[in-house]
């Protein structure tokens, strides 16, 4: 039997760094998906340009990367959904915004085209004008007498604009659907063409509480592209800013799980600690959020004198409260409230390539930084896993990364070398890959330069792997749980619309 | 921006007013948010009801609102709450740049809420589209659906100017 490496490797290859990307005919691109399941390989990305489609493989047992392309043929490229059911939404994407169609796809339903933007497919050679109409905005009406209860896209909740849509059987969900796209902001557009230090604020903006993740991944690949790397500076300081977000973002989440648990203790204690933490990275880096701290080519700022100082006050403070927010996570309210919770079963999170806290809450021990270090270094951040699959595991995972963070800062600070924090960035052509891990899970940035301007870039954000999960775990969960459920995901939708 | 003074001697106490800016003085701050508390109690008699609207934002504008209901800020005190039913809504309060995909959501929104109502554009984005101006896929500000009130810029905002825009927008509630 032909495995999936013999496919690839047989193919023929554009320079793309550090992977090199293989172009398969139709057959080969097929025949590859079909393996890719036997061999558990696990779809990162699917996105397309306007001549080809691409794919970017995991191989777990080999732990390398492996990007793919196919020409696209009378506008059509075979469907990866068939076999790889998580490619079904990356497919409408990519008609949506090419205009390409996957041949033999499972659900050819528009996705981010609510039939609102003035062309139909905006990223074709050739956009189609299209005729100004008020769109159908989503119906509120059941199927069969079923009782449908819909959520969003405006939830008056300081949330995401998504839209959830219920099916209730009695008090039990029995099917969860997501519709997403709502915030669509035309990205992909407004980087190409643009240098990418300008490209880097969109790249800063897909996902606020990620955007240190999604700039290094953005930078990285950029750098890679390039054949350059950031000065030891500036890559110790990307760690130091990943990780503060990495523990910014994990109190946010305990705050708000712990508001809906009506545990009141913990949603006050980590939304204050949270706060030390911003104010300190404002000191430190000149921004709470730490946006558009990370620019290709290094850093945008050196951290302010006495920074790392102010860092690791309020990292002392987060350290003599942790024990005491473990133990009210221990406790009867919490520990009832969350045991069982919205689980997950091991084989769809893995199958779908779920990381972050939730692939790890279900066995799945991936973490870009360890596995596939990343200029981690020495520092080899330590992983840990559980297999319960639920919200209490998912919330224990969380404070042991807390802990993990505080202690990959403090060693960042310590070693940290001297030298400048940007180098500059040459007017070259080629083509770079790269991720980081955000709070969510791993992130992947693709782009393709064109004499130092971006031709073409795709991010993954974690969402196009979170809220397939996420909606089979709804499914048979009490309708009053929703809301617990989808803030122990962390649901995201900003990343994901583009 | 102010650095913080190294004042020395461990971690901030929560619970301890810290200054939004980032300097601790406690004195200060405790006295200023009395006299803000009583004001907001005597004086205005009256508290607002906010709904958020999100027209598209990349999550930024809320992380910073949700940092305004935590102690240090506290929201409540200042007689603002958030609420999620358009009908018990004061003032909508929208983040993000307007995509055209949630425009209708925004003036279903706005229809929903009862008159008198006050609308506030938080971030840069929700201003005039902020870096998302000129997309396929964005409008731009708030402005181009709804009449707005007030506009705070940032990207996003901190919580202190957030905080202080909304209490603007408090003190001339009262007046009306
Ligand atoms: S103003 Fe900035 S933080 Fe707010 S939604 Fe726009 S890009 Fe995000």
């Amino acid at each position: 039997m032909t495995t999936a490496s013999d496919i690839v490797s047989t193919a023929e290859a554009e320079i793309c760094r550090p992977w090199l990307r293989h172009i398969l005919p139709h057959a080969g691109w097929t025949a590859l998906a079909y393996a890719s399941v036997a061999e558990q390989w696990i779809l990162l990305a699917h996105w397309a340009d306007t001549a080809q489609a691409h794919a970017l493989f995991l191989d777990p047992a080999a732990l390398t990367v492996v990007p793919v392309s196919t020409p696209i043929e009378n506008g059509c490229y075979p469907a990866l959904s068939p076999f790889l059911p998580g490619a079904a939404w990356y497919e409408r994407m990519i008609h949506d915004l090419w205009g390409h169609a996957a041949e033999g796809g499972t659900d050819a339903r528009p996705w981010l085209d609510h039939g609102t933007w003035p062309h139909a497919r905006p990223m074709a050679t050739r956009p189609e004008a299209r005729s100004a109409g008020e769109p159908p905005l989503l119906a509120g009406a059941g199927q069969d007498g079923a009782m449908i209860l819909p959520h969003g896209p405006i939830w008056g909740r300081l949330d995401e604009a998504a839209h959830l849509r219920l099916t209730l059987d009695g008090p039990t969900i029995q099917r969860a659907e997501a519709l997403l796209g709502f915030t669509h902001k035309g990205t992909l557009t407004l980087m190409r063409g643009k240098s990418p230090r300008a490209a880097a604020r969109f790249a800063a903006r897909l996902s606020a509480d990620a955007t240190v993740a999604h700039s290094v991944a953005f930078a990285q690949a950029t750098e890679s592209a390039m054949d350059i790397g950031a000065p030891p500076r500036a890559a110790a300081l990307r760690i130091v800013m990943m990780e503060v977000e990495r523990i910014a973002a994990h109190l946010d989440n305990l705050a708000e799980v712990g508001r809906l648990a009506d545990a009141q203790t913990v949603r006050t204690r980590c939304g204050l600690l949270r706060e030390t933490l911003l104010q300190a990275s404002e000191t430190a880096f000149g921004h709470r959020l730490m946006m558009d701290c990370v620019v290709p080519g290094g850093v945008a700022t050196d951290i302010a004198e006495g920074g790392p100082e102010v860092i690791l006050r309020a990292l002392g403070a987060i350290a003599s409260q942790l024990e005491s927010v473990r133990r009210l996570h221990d406790g009867a309210v919490l520990s009832s409230r969350l045991s069982g919770l919205g689980r997950t079963g091991a084989q769809l999170a893995a199958s779908l390539g779920v990381g972050g806290v939730v692939g790890r809450a279900s066995g799945r021990a991936f973490d870009v930084r360890s596995l596939l270090s990343l200029g981690y270094g020495t520092l080899t951040p330590r992983l840990a896993v559980r297999t319960n699959g639920d919200a209490a595991a998912r919330q224990h995972l969380r404070i042991f990364e807390i802990e993990e963070s505080l202690r990959l800062v403090s060693l960042a600070l310590d070693a940290l070398p001297d030298g400048p924090v940007t180098v500059a960035l040459p007017h070259v052509s080629g083509e770079g890959i790269a991720c980081a891990e955000s709070v969510r899970g791993d992130v992947w940035h693709w782009l393709r330069l064109d004499h130092g301007q971006i031709a073409a870039a795709f991010p993954r954000d974690p969402g196009w792997a979170l809220w397939p999960l996420a909606e089979r775990v709804l499914e048979n969960a009490a309708a009053d749980d929703a809301d617990i459920i989808r803030a122990s995901f962390a649901l995201p939708a900003s990343g994901m619309d583009l | 921006m102010t650095r913080t003074p190294q004042t020395g001697g461990g971690p901030p106490n929560p619970g301890e007013s810290i200054d939004p800016d980032g300097s601790v003085d406690p004195e200060t701050t405790e006295s200023l948010s009395a006299r803000l508390e009583a004001a907001a109690q005597t004086r205005l008699g009256r508290s607002l009801a906010i709904r958020h609207v999100n027209t598209g934002s990349c999550n930024g504008c809320e992380l910073e609102l949700r940092a305004l209901s935590n102690v240090l800020y506290d929201l409540e005190r200042f007689g603002l709450r958030f609420v999620e039913s358009p009908r018990h809504a004061d003032v909508l309060l929208v983040t993000g740049p307007l995509t055209r995909n949630l425009r209708t959501a925004l003036e279903q929104a706005w229809d929903a809420t009862p008159d008198p109502k006050w609308v506030v554009a938080v971030g840069d984005c929700a201003v005039d589209g902020g870096v998302f101006k000129g997309s396929y896929a964005v409008l731009g500000g708030t402005g181009l659906s709804i009449p707005v009130d007030l506009t705070i810029s940032g990207c996003p905002p901190p919580p202190a100017r957030i905080l202080a825009g909304l209490r603007s927008l408090l003190e001339a509630n009262a007046r009306t």
